[in-house]
């Protein structure tokens, strides 16, 4: 199974939201968090997410679509 | 002699061998390049240092190469100026300028990193290094693959400037255009990292290449007389260059290279366009909030800094503050620069001067106090960010009279 290790950033507005829950249920995805800090008006996760590659990119897409932002675990890897 | 333990988790402290990784598989925290501190403490001493070469590498038993340096073996040891103009304009005491706008042989501070970087990926067996940038990275990882006859791969936004494409096609690189959002490319190149078995100088080498940056810390101590200042000013983007200077002074004090105590305060500079560390500092907060890059200083616009958090901690352990820059400030800074010491930097140097000023200004730090700006880009890669700004003040023909109206009208503006 694919896998990739993605740290998202909630938003203050998404802080509420039950995001995670929703990966799993409606994406089918395995997730394993591995380190997080969710304050009261901002929060980020380290996780890795598993499953089929088409289940990866409609996730990682509904995330953004919700308005998290999605990285790669180094986060920018593009240097100036 | 065995310097290393090996490389250390900076979040949950869990060891690893010193190979190519650079996150904690545990935590998913970053790795850190662990000494042997008591045995560097019986070798290392400023006699030692001093014996060495006029490069980085005299600090070479405190950097995480245990071979032969492989590539770069003239980066580093660039001037550390006493800017006394610009300290005159400033109305302050004691400026020093501490010059990588000429490190060799790329240009920037980052030959610094790649030199480790590559020479480590050498001692590792690898035969092709890669890197994903904008600028100043590209220029120094392709450079210095040409010198080691390394293969390289150089990953760049399809829309970047001829002109950084060009200065790193230079070195003949293979160089691919990805073509998507930032975040896509960004995105592709972790993968790339992951997929490979190359060296990704600021992915996998992470934790061995940062370490290259510790040498600028090192030379600041040195070249002062092995003093530390009151002030040093950082230009940040992803964080790693502050926080390493700052190790780099603990290092010292630790191994007794420096025994007075220390009372420098760091500072990060960063443009009001991609502030989000200075943010951090001026908000009081631990939580880096990512933000879409906005800046003429593009070597610094890094949204979303892997070591925002490290940075953030050291300017707090060290009691430094931190200053935004408008993009009319780091013009105004470039040309501060040049017109009072003749050192043409690039936009990330003109942010630094920016933050020195308004930091000097708005009383953070003292004018009698002793003070480093952290130069650490070239003029003339950024030619762009002047044009409209500069041009020749005088037109003629060549004739002695058209000189002579010509001076006389200067001189007739000038009153
Ligand atoms: C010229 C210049 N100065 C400073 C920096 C900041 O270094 P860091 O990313 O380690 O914060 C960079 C690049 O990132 C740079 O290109
Ligand atoms: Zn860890």
């Amino acid at each position: 199974m694919p896998r990739i290790r993605v740290r998202l950033t909630f938003p203050p507005e998404l802080i509420q939201e039950p995001i995670v829950y929703r990966l799993v249920k409606d994406f089918d995805l395995v997730i394993n968090i591995r380190r997080a800090d969710v304050k009261a008006d901002y929060g980020w996760i380290a996780l890795e997410l598993e499953g089929d590659e088409g289940a990866l990119e409609r996730g990682v897409r509904w995330l953004k679509g919700k308005g998290v932002q999605v990285d790669p675990i180094e986060r920018d890897v593009i240097v100036p | 002699m065995e310097k290393l333990n090996g490389l250390r988790c900076r979040e949950c402290g869990r060891r690893y061998p010193a190979t190519p990784v650079h996150v904690c598989e545990f935590c998913f925290g970053p790795l850190e390049v662990d000494y042997r501190y008591d045995t560097l403490k019986t070798v290392v001493t400023r006699a030692s240092i001093a014996a060495g070469p006029p490069s980085m590498w005299r600090y070479k038993d405190l950097l995480p190469v245990e071979g032969d340096v492989a590539v770069g073996h003239h980066v580093g040891f660039t001037p550390l100026i006493r800017a006394q103009n610009l300290a005159d304009e400033l109305g302050c005491r004691e400026v020093w300028v501490k010059n990588d706008s000429v490190c060799h042989p790329s240009w920037s501070f980052k030959d610094r990193v790649v030199s480790v970087a590559v020479t480590k990926a050498r001692e590792f067996g690898y035969d092709t290094v890669a890197c994903a940038s904008t600028g100043n990275l590209a220029n120094s990882v392709a450079a210095h693959a040409a010198e080691g006859r390394l293969k390289s791969y150089i990953f760049i936004p399809a829309d970047l400037e001829q002109g950084k494409v060009l200065a790193t096609l230079v070195y003949n690189p293979t160089l691919v255009a990805v073509h998507g959002t930032y975040d896509e490319v960004n995105r592709l190149c972790s993968e790339i990292a992951d997929k490979y078995r190359w060296a990704f100088v600021n992915v996998n080498f992470r934790p061995y290449y940062s370490e290259g940056s510790k040498s600028y810390g090192f030379e600041i101590v040195e070249q002062l007389g092995w003093r530390t200042p009151g002030h040093i000013i950082v230009p940040c983007a992803g964080g790693s260059l502050i926080t390493k200077i700052w190790k780099a002074i603990k290092e010292f004090k630790a191994l007794g290279l420096i025994t007075e105590p220390v009372t420098t305060k760091m500072h990060a500079a960063q443009a009001a366009g991609c502030g989000p560390i200075v943010t951090m500092i001026r908000n009081d907060t631990d939580v880096l909030v990512p933000v879409r890059p906005n800046t003429i200083a593009k070597s610094l616009a890094i949204g979303n800094p892997a070591d925002g958090y490290y940075a953030y901690r050291t300017v707090k352990e060290s009691g430094g503050f931190g200053a935004h820059a408008t993009d009319e400030e780091i013009v105004e800074g470039m040309l501060l620069l040049a017109r009072t010491e003749g050192i043409f930097t690039e936009t990330a140097g003109g942010v630094t001067v920016a933050a020195a000023k308004k930091l000097i200004e708005t009383g953070v730090i003292q004018r009698t106090d002793s003070i480093v700006i952290c130069i650490t880009g070239n003029g003339l890669k950024t030619p762009d960010a002047l044009y409209d700004r500069l041009e020749a003040h005088v037109k003629i023909k060549p004739s002695l009279s058209a000189f002579d109206r010509a001076l006389a009208d200067l001189k007739s503006h000038a009153t």
